[in-house]
């Protein structure tokens, strides 16, 4: 064996081909799944990743907003990297870089010193603090940190510098999500609140979403309805920025003032009940208006429900181009139905997400067959359980809430599906299990512009349609004899 | 998180092996027999602070039952909170064995998690953090972090060792007190019938801006009750120390002198010590010299 240089390499240990090929075979079956399912110390492939990632994505969703992770570079750099390979864009974002002495002294001195670069440097309007691992195993307290450091006067008066604690080795990035959207409103709303005040606007939390595709989707079906809406949290021009020559560090989010009068909304939604659970409960208590929590719209009957809610809440009936869109959802749906029916999906996804394939699943007559919950708890595992209850279709499937993508890998070998809904880590489960893969969660590494492609509302409905079904006719073309190959389909 | 307003915040620190967890549990009960409805939470991973009160070997723990689940998410109040004498509610944080892993990270997953299971109910007139020895990492200090325990007591003796305890315990105060509203409440003496020990911990008191809010005498009954896992004042309420602890919840409960302590430079505290007869005054020449020599 020879390495790039042409010279002699040993290898450390040689594995004959027909003992790869023994060992290739055996963890495809029933045998190897049982021994898989009894393991215990080890994650292998986890569907889902930390909490500081998704705190992240909400602290770019501000207005001039910096994101600032307290903690270790390598942290950083990981969630910086994650976001922009999804995007295809920078996320621009600091570290206070702690080091051996920050774990032992604590990180303080880091952060004030940070705190101050960061505001010298890239002139932010707000700066969004949150933690990797080494502060929270080490116990670092923000409240007093930051505290100081206006004592301290590092921070300009005005600046809100809300911080949120995230530690990776607990929950999962919708967690992290939440705890810094529930920062930043706490922050940015703090004194805001007006007796009698109503800015007549409703509120959207749409919880952790990746796909740029969804914000501009929501807002437009706001101005369909010729309402006043305001995101809290809008990635759409900050993950979706155009190319015209000039680079912006801040490229867009949800205006602070705004956020900060989103306490005299008129209603506030949240489409994200479980990545934004700690928010809601927390809106639900301050704010003025009326509250409510309904499934991420995905799917005619959760679409369906949401534009009623906005018609309830607003006083607006539900515009004819909307219902006109309903109905060529379901044309197409009806178009296409033959293609999908029957057919068994692996699902995996963070639950709001997941519930929404399920749902829209269901709607179409396909099979949720294999349903994986990313971080699942036994309540999240409760809920999905009655929605596919409350379908003849959901009949088949079996939750699996505690369980890895190596997991999934051995259910498709030993009861194989049709298909995947997952994200890009999902790619090599598809591969070998010869089946293909569709591309509706987070993040995606390896497809382009599937971020800007609304999953939401009738639109995003037909536009999943579209993908599965086309999917599975190239499938046919690819696969049938002959005899079968035919023009129409 | 909200907390009603008349929920106090208690945390005691002190030297280790000092008696903290017996005083707080005899307090604790002195403080339910006034018909005061309180929580205790022990934040040290040996996981004795409630053991009088439950009349319990060890309670199990939230880091326990983590550790059985292997995660915290799946973990329920009921699972790690019991109910003892006088309707005292009890939860130990646990950690891990002597050696291995994090304890300080223990305590702020468990006072976490109780935050988020709601165990703080308005009900509630006391809780009381029976804390480790000393505060020696962020964890735990956890106790005493905003929104938590506003009232710290020292509890000390008149040995050097305690003493020099309390007053780094006072340092960490003062450095807390800064960014948020953690006072030092004042000492409890449990006494070691040292020489002129009360008159000494009340200097002391006087040096970090303080009180001794209390001088526990030394008695065996304390010995005797736990033996049985009872405290005193259940065990036997006529006893005059489970007076003294009676006395000692009563206090507390009236306390309004609430510092920010002034600890004392190393010097400072050996004059005092020096002044008392327990360090002696030509200790410099003597430093290093064998007795024989």
């Amino acid at each position: 064996m020879a390495n790039n240089l042409g010279l002699a390499v040993k290898p450390v240990t040689e594995t004959p081909e027909s003992e790869k090929k023994r060992v290739a075979e055996w963890i495809n079956t029933e045998e190897y799944k049982e021994l898989n399912f009894k393991r215990e110390a080890l994650v292998v492939m986890p569907p889902h990743t930390c909490q500081p990632l998704g705190a992240e994505l909400v602290a770019h969703a501000f207005e001039g907003s910096l994101p600032f992770v307290h903690g270790s570079q390598g942290c950083a750099s990981y969630y910086r990297s994650t976001l922009n390979r999804h995007f295809r864009e920078p996320a621009p974002a600091v570290s206070d870089s702690m080091t051996e002495d920050g774990a032992v002294f604590g990180g303080q001195n880091n952060l004030h010193e940070g705190l101050e670069n960061c505001i010298a440097l890239y002139k932010p309007k707000m700066v969004s603090v949150f933690t990797s691992c080494m502060p929270e195993i080490i116990g670092d307290d923000l409240t007093s940190f930051i505290k100081n450091a206006r004592n301290a006067g590092l921070v300009p008066e005005e600046m809100p510098v809300p911080y949120a604690n995230t530690p990776s080795f607990n929950g999962s990035h919708i967690h992290g999500y939440d705890a810094m959207l529930l920062s930043i409103l706490q922050t940015l709303t703090d004194g805001k609140k007006v007796e009698g005040r109503c800015t007549g606007k409703l509120n959207l939390i749409p919880g952790f979403d990746a796909n740029t595709g969804n914000f501009r989707e929501y807002k437009r079906i706001f101005s369909e309805f010729g309402i006043e809406g305001l995101i809290l949290g809008d990635i759409s021009d900050v993950f979706d920025s155009p190319l015209d020559g000039e680079y912006r560090t801040y490229p867009g989010g949800t205006p602070l003032e705004d956020a900060a009068d989103s306490i005299n909304g008129k209603a506030t939604i949240t489409v994200g009940p479980r990545s934004s659970a700690k928010t809601f409960k927390w809106v639900e208590d301050n704010y003025a208006g009326t509250n409510e929590s309904m499934p991420m719209p995905l799917g005619i009957a959760n679409t369906d429900a949401f534009l009623m809610k906005i018609a309830e809440l607003t006083g607006h009936e539900v515009p004819e181009s909307l219902k006109a869109e309903r109905g060529r959802a379901v044309d197409a749906m009806t178009d296409a139905h033959q293609y999908i029916h029957g057919k068994k999906f692996a699902v995996y996804g963070d639950p709001d997400q997941l519930m929404g394939y399920i749902s829209f699943l269901l709607e179409m007559g396909a099979v949720p067959y294999h349903v994986l919950i990313n971080k699942g708890t036994k309540k999240v595992a409760k809920e999905v359980q009655a929605l596919l209850d409350s379908s003849p279709y959901g009949a088949k499937a079996t939750i699996y809430h505690k369980h890895d993508l190596w997991h999934l890998r051995s259910l498709l070998m030993t009861d194989p599906v049709d298909a995947i809904i997952g994200d890009t880590h999902g790619k090599g489960l598809a591969r070998d299990a010869g089946i293909p893969l569709f591309r509706f969660g987070f993040p995606i590494f390896d497809r382009v512009n599937l971020h800007r492609r609304p999953i939401i509302g009738y639109q995003g409905a037909i536009n999943m349609l579209t993908e599965i079904c086309n999917k599975f006719l190239d499938i046919t073309d690819e696969t049938c004899d002959e005899r079968h190959f035919e023009i129409m389909r | 998180m909200e907390k009603s307003k008349k929920m106090r915040q208690i945390a005691i620190y002190g030297k280790g092996g000092i008696g903290k967890s017996t005083t707080t549990q005899n307090t604790v009960a002195g403080l339910a027999s006034l018909g005061k409805k309180v929580m205790i939470v022990g934040c040290d991973p040996k996981a004795d602070s409630t053991r009088l009160i439950l009349h319990a070997k060890a309670q199990e723990t939230v880091m326990d039952k983590v550790r059985e689940l292997g995660t915290v998410e799946d973990l329920e109040l009921d699972d790690v909170l019991k109910y003892g004498y006088g309707d005292v509610k009890c939860v130990e944080s646990g950690g891990p064995e002597p050696g291995v892993g994090c304890a300080g990270r223990g305590v702020i997953t468990a006072i976490n998690f109780l935050e988020e299971e709601g165990a703080y109910t308005d009900d509630l007139d006391f809780v009381f953090y029976d804390v480790l020895g000393d505060v020696v990492c962020g964890g735990f200090a956890m106790p005493i972090r905003e929104n938590k325990a506003e009232e710290i007591y020292i509890v000390v003796s008149g040995e050097m060792m305690a003493m020099y305890a309390a007053n780094n315990i006072s340092k960490g105060i003062l450095k807390y007190s800064t960014s948020g509203n953690v006072r030092l409440a004042g000492l409890i003496c449990n006494s070691r019938n040292t020489d002129r020990e009360a008159d000494l911990i009340e200097a002391l008191a006087a040096k970090l801006g303080t009180q001794m809010i209390h001088f526990v005498p030394r008695d065996n009954q304390v010995q005797r009750a736990e033996l049985r896992r009872m405290t005193v004042i259940e065990y036997s309420p006529e006893h005059k120390q489970a007076d003294e602890y009676r006395t000692l919840a009563q206090k507390i409960n009236d306390n309004k002198m609430f510092v920010v302590p002034t600890p004392l430079e190393m010097d400072e505290l050996e004059e005092l010590l020096m002044e008392f007869g327990i360090m002696e005054v030509d200790d410099e020449e003597n430093v290093g010299k064998a007795e024989n020599a």
